[in-house]
């Protein structure tokens, strides 16, 4: 019975898939979407009947299919585990994914590949599917790599453009550089474990006392390297940003919600092994802070909308890991989800002003868009105030525990946390304030044409915006049902060691006031002031070097990229002509020493003779003296 | 039946294909690569139901050599590669038109034979002789059907001859100095004989030159880039799909277990020689203009990897080795297909002339982006599969050598996405270009279907080869 449930979970998304690849262009635009949405709901409801059966069992539910690969040391099967952790993770991902597909049916309507869209937003749920309820590292390796295809895929989208293209390239090679990571990362556990299947390594890690801690915490920081590129963190962070070159429902389901939090999930999935490595923890914690101070900076200047998104969500990442840094793994899933709520409802509400503004994304060109889109306007602003982090919604909760958990352990890490807050509430309003209020700065075309999205757009957009609203239930303070839920999957209680108090009061009360402070200067910029940022050219010192996101991209550019590709000119031009003509030579040289050879066959007998004389006299004289000594 | 049928099959068929003439050679020599194909799976199953299907005769009394044909496990992975890739090849090349036709078909036929003799010979000797006659048959195609300037083409086959043929002959003075010791040619004789290590160091050495030049390795691989370029693409699959495999067969049935000494004690070297390549091979494939030569240079990164599992002596590095042997030559056969599917429409080879093809054929766009990603190892990839339990193997020698090894994963989506992007994505080409034929693409059907089935479920090929690498594991491991 599971098994069957388990597979229609996993291939409905699937079968949306293959029907949209072969038969979607036939079928017509309607059909197509109807399919590719329905086939992601059917997976969420068999989730939710997952999700009610594992609050009453309390069970696990683990399938294995057949043996996939074997090695010496450890065999892999074709296997699923359902426990609390991947149904939660089921239930966000297959939630926001029937939305974003609902949504797409609107969004992408006129484009005359709406077929492909949906196919490829299909396989991603599936890979997605795969990489949350695969039973070992070795399956969610498929899911991790795969979400990474659809991810190339999709910012590729528009393939025409080769910027669009050399986006989804970097994504994809980034990516595998961290993948190299989690490779070796599984290598190590295999050959010390025997098993990299998730129920026998937790056993095996958690008894072993005495195992070896230096290949422990490089198996840990290489599995950390693999999150690091999937979830864009320092120094693997750059592809996130240039992947907002695909269609915003991309942006909002893959690099918002769901495929980029898969380092997080795949951290918290092997808590057991980081918890045994403090030091990698700490790792982990220090670039989680600063990878959200970098990017909240960023996010500071950018006028493109899509760019301060993506840079927020790059720094919102950050902030989760710095939680897992600190072994708080409820934490950092609770900002998962409510993240996840209000990302995508921010992506989701900027991709509904692009659409009416015709593709413009450049705040500079936008403005008093307030009036004309009301629902995108008011469900925008819940989740803004959301991410900033205002009582009593989602984001407030859960970034107050984040933050909360770092004062607990390191001061230093805590203030960065706070600092890369207060700059997103700024970064925030700054983008509503230029967004939607004061006069419009488009053309008077645009200006013409103004509108608010259909219905199929703005349902969307105001569930999430209600989940962003309450999603903070899930988990308040003193009364978790989060914690209570997860509890089964960590060996340690992270939440047992301050009682709330005082202290936390007066922490809710500064990032209350952070917060709050953040967006008053907004307002008082770009709200009063009416500043609008300047154009390109115009920009100098500090915001220059921020704009240009410190020049990360042309470092890596000169430091990695151009050396490589310098160095496979040269192997081209000299390496491979030199290595050609040494064999020429040997050829050639052969060639010499037979006409040299070939002067002592010149036909001359009286020749042969005396050289057929010398060497029988040499000969005798050799077994002369062999015989004799 | 024995292993022999198939010879003959291979044998006759390809008399029986020249004789047909130019007009049914085609159709001939496909049957004929189909009933091989059938053959090779009755031996499958008769050698899984225990029977024996190996052939031993005496040739010459004195020195002893006998027609010793033996199959195992592995032997028979090889023949299924071999068989089931022949008909492919012959299959997609009915969209050329070759002149003289029954000869080029023919010679195919004849070059199958003798690779395959090469794979079940275990007779030193007989092995040498199948070995040599299968270079041949490629020497004919490459220069007679091959493209470009006639000139350049035949400097560039006929160093590729030499050059091969020299290596090998290392390997006949090895086989000649082996006997001395042992009186027979036969594996299992060579097997036994007591060899120092300073002869293993020189058996082991010659062998490697003949081995060395046929898969290649870097720095013996000079030949291959111009050879595959200037070849017709049915002379590159045949090269790259099978050729190159026998090299690296040999290595496992023939060089570990005679000079495992050797094998053992410079381990290290050999590993990195492979892995050199692999590096090397990735950075050259990335900035080639020509479409075939940047996958030749792929394909020297790839075997690379291959070798570097095979000096591993482990069970997992042969194992890998074989997987990724397989898979490469699937793979490989279909990238070269695509190659040639736009060079019917486009007529070049330069990557720089391509570009906005996707939009004007889906078909072959998605698969050939497919074939990129078993290329680039995806999981779910028969690929992948073999790449992950190398690497695997290598990192159970040294954790390195799998970081160096491994790192194929970025440099290979590296050069493999950007002559995708360049070869097929852009602004819509000017000049008009066709979908794929039923037979371009039920060809690459075949091969994808392959790929990803024994990407999902490698497990009847892992229990087919497991037991004899197990053997060859043994014999590397023996005591002298």
């Amino acid at each position: 019975m599971d098994t069957s449930l388990i597979l229609v979970l996993l291939l409905s998304p699937f079968i949306g898939f293959l029907f949209n690849v072969f038969l979607g262009k036939k079928a017509g635009k309607t059909i197509v979407g109807i399919v590719g949405t329905l086939s992601v709901f059917i997976s969420f409801a068999v989730t939710l009947s997952f999700f009610l059966q594992i609050t009453q069992t309390k069970q696990a539910i683990t399938v294995d299919l057949f043996e996939w690969i074997s090695t010496q040391h450890f065999k892999v099967n074709f296997g699923f585990l359902l426990d609390q952790l991947s149904i939660l993770w089921l239930l966000f991902v297959t939630g926001i994914g029937s939305l974003i597909h609902l949504y797409s049916i609107s969004y992408m309507h006129d484009d005359e590949k709406m077929h492909s869209f949906f196919a490829y937003l299909n396989l991603f749920i599936f890979f997605m599917i795969t990489l949350v309820i695969g039973s070992n590292l070795l399956m969610m390796f498929i899911g991790w790599e795969g979400v990474g295809l659809c991810s190339y895929l999709l910012i590729g989208f528009w393939y025409k453009n080769q910027d669009f293209n050399d986006a989804a390239k970097k994504a994809f090679i980034m990516n595998r550089i961290g993948d190299l990571g989690f490779l070796i990362g599984i290598f190590i556990l295999g050959s010390m474990f025997t098993t990299i299947d998730f129920t026998s390594l937790k056993t095996a890690i958690s008894s072993a006392s005495d195992t070896n801690d230096l290949w422990m915490a490089i198996a840990a920081l290489c599995l950390f390297i693999g999150a690091c590129g999937k979830s864009a963190q320092i120094p693997l962070y750059t592809w996130l940003p240039d992947a907002m070159a695909g269609p915003t429902p991309v942006s909002a389901l893959i690099h918002a919600a769901t495929m980029v939090t898969a380092g997080i999930f795949m951290i918290t999935r092997m808590s057991f092994l980081f918890d045994m490595v403090p030091s990698v923890q700490n790792i982990i914690a220090i670039i989680g802070a600063v990878t959200s101070l970098v990017a909240a900076t960023i996010a500071l200047t950018q006028t493109d909308i899509k760019k301060v998104l993506a840079y927020s969500t790059v720094s919102q990442l950050g902030l989760m890991f710095l939680a897992l840094g600190f072994g708080a793994y409820e934490v950092a899933v609770f900002h998962v989800i409510t993240h996840a709520f209000f990302k995508a409802c921010l992506f989701l509400g900027s991709g509904s002003v692009i659409h009416g503004l015709h593709g413009e994304q450049d705040m500079r060109k936008m403005g008093g868009l307030k009036k004309a889109m009301p629902i995108t306007f008011i469900t925008m602003l819940i989740a803004s105030l959301a991410i900033s982090g205002v009582f009593p919604l989602a984001g407030f909760w859960s970034k107050d525990e984040i933050l909360m958990t770092a004062f607990h352990h390191n001061i230093a890490l805590w203030v960065i946390g706070s600092i890369a807050s207060i700059m997103t509430a700024f970064y925030m309003f700054r983008l509503m304030y230029l967004t939607f209020f004061n006069e419009f700065r488009g053309t008077e075309e645009q200006k013409h044409h103004l509108h608010e999205s259909p219905s199929l757009i703005t349902i969307p957009l105001i569930v999430l915006a209600i989940l962003s609203f309450i999603g903070g239930i899930i988990s308040l303070p003193g009364n978790s049902w989060l914690n209570d839920y997860l509890a089964p999957l960590f060996s340690k209680v992270t939440q047992e060691e301050h009682s709330f108090g005082t202290t936390e009061y007066t922490l809710m009360a500064i990032a209350t006031i952070g917060a709050l402070a953040g967006i008053g200067l907004a307002y008082k910029k770009y709200l009063k002031e009416n500043t609008i940022p300047s154009e390109d050219e115009n920009i100098t010192g500090l915001t220059k070097v921020l704009y240009n996101k410190y020049y990360v991209d042309e470092v890596y550019d000169a430091v990695f990229v151009k050396p490589i590709n310098v160095l496979s000119n040269f192997f081209r031009d000299s390496v491979e002509t030199t290595l050609s003509a040494l064999v020429f030579g040997l050829g050639k040289a052969t060639f010499q020493l037979a006409s040299f050879g070939r002067r002592f066959h010149h036909g001359s007998v009286g020749f042969y003779l005396s050289m057929f004389t010398l060497g029988i006299c040499a000969l005798l004289t050799y077994l002369y003296y062999c015989n004799n000594f | 039946m024995d292993v022999t049928t198939l010879l003959i099959i291979l044998f006759v068929g390809a008399f029986a294909t020249y004789f047909s003439g130019d007009k049914w050679a085609p159709k001939v020599a496909l049957l004929i690569s189909l009933a091989a194909f059938a053959g090779t799976i009755c031996l499958l199953s008769q050698y899984n139901s225990g029977q024996e299907i190996s052939y031993f005769k005496i040739w010459i009394s004195k020195p002893a050599v006998f027609i010793s044909f033996y199959a195992d496990g592995l032997t028979l992975a090889m023949l299924l590669l071999t068989t089931a890739l022949i008909p492919i090849i012959i299959y997609s090349s009915f969209g050329n038109n070759y002149k003289n036709a029954k000869a080029f078909y023919a010679l195919i036929l004849f070059m199958t034979f003798a690779m395959t003799g090469t794979f079940l010979a275990t007779d030193g000797l007989l092995y040498y002789v199948f070995w040599e006659l299968s270079l041949i048959p490629i020497y004919f195609i490459a220069l007679i059907w091959g493209n470009g300037d006639a000139e350049k083409r035949k400097k560039a086959v006929v160093k590729f001859f030499i050059y091969t043929l020299a290596g090998s002959l290392f390997m006949l003075i090895a086989f000649v100095y082996l006997y001395q010791k042992a009186n027979s040619f036969l594996i299992g004789d060579l097997v036994k004989a007591n060899l120092s290590s300073t002869e293993q160091f020189w058996i082991f050495l010659a062998f490697f030159l003949a081995y060395a030049i046929k898969i290649p390795l870097i720095p013996f691989h000079t030949w291959q880039a111009k050879v595959y370029q200037k070849a017709p693409t049915v002379g590159t699959m045949l090269l790259s799909g099978i050729m190159l495999k026998m090299g690296l067969y040999s290595v496992i049935r023939w060089q570990l277990p005679i000079a495992p000494l050797a094998a053992k004690e410079f381990m290290s070297l050999f590993i990195g020689l492979g892995l050199v390549g692999v590096i090397y091979g990735s950075i050259v494939a990335l900035r080639q203009k020509d479409l075939k030569k940047l996958l030749a240079y792929s394909s020297l990164a790839h075997v690379g990897l291959i070798a570097a599992g095979c000096y591993t002596l482990t069970l997992d590095g042969l194992r890998g080795a074989v997987l990724q042997m397989i898979a490469h030559g699937f793979v490989v056969v279909g990238l070269f297909l695509v190659a040639e599917i736009i060079y019917r429409r486009y007529e070049t080879r330069t990557i720089s002339e391509m570009g906005g093809i996707r939009s004007q054929s889906p078909k072959l766009t998605s698969m050939f982006m497919l074939l990129v990603l078993a290329s680039v190892a995806l999981p779910s990839t028969f690929n992948f599969v073999g790449e992950f339990t190398v690497l695997y193997s290598l990192s159970q020698i040294n954790i390195w050598f799998a970081l160096l090894g491994g790192t194929t994963i970025i440099l290979g989506a590296y050069y493999m996405l950007k002559m995708f992007q360049h070869v097929m994505l852009g602004e819509t080409n000017v000049k008009i270009f066709n979908d794929v034929t039923f037979n371009e693409g039920l060809s690459l059907v075949l091969i994808i279907a392959v790929l990803f089935f024994f990407g999902l479920y490698p497990k009847p090929i892992m229990d087919l080869i497991s037991p004899s690498l197990e053997n060859i594991i043994t014999l590397i491991n023996r005591i002298n």
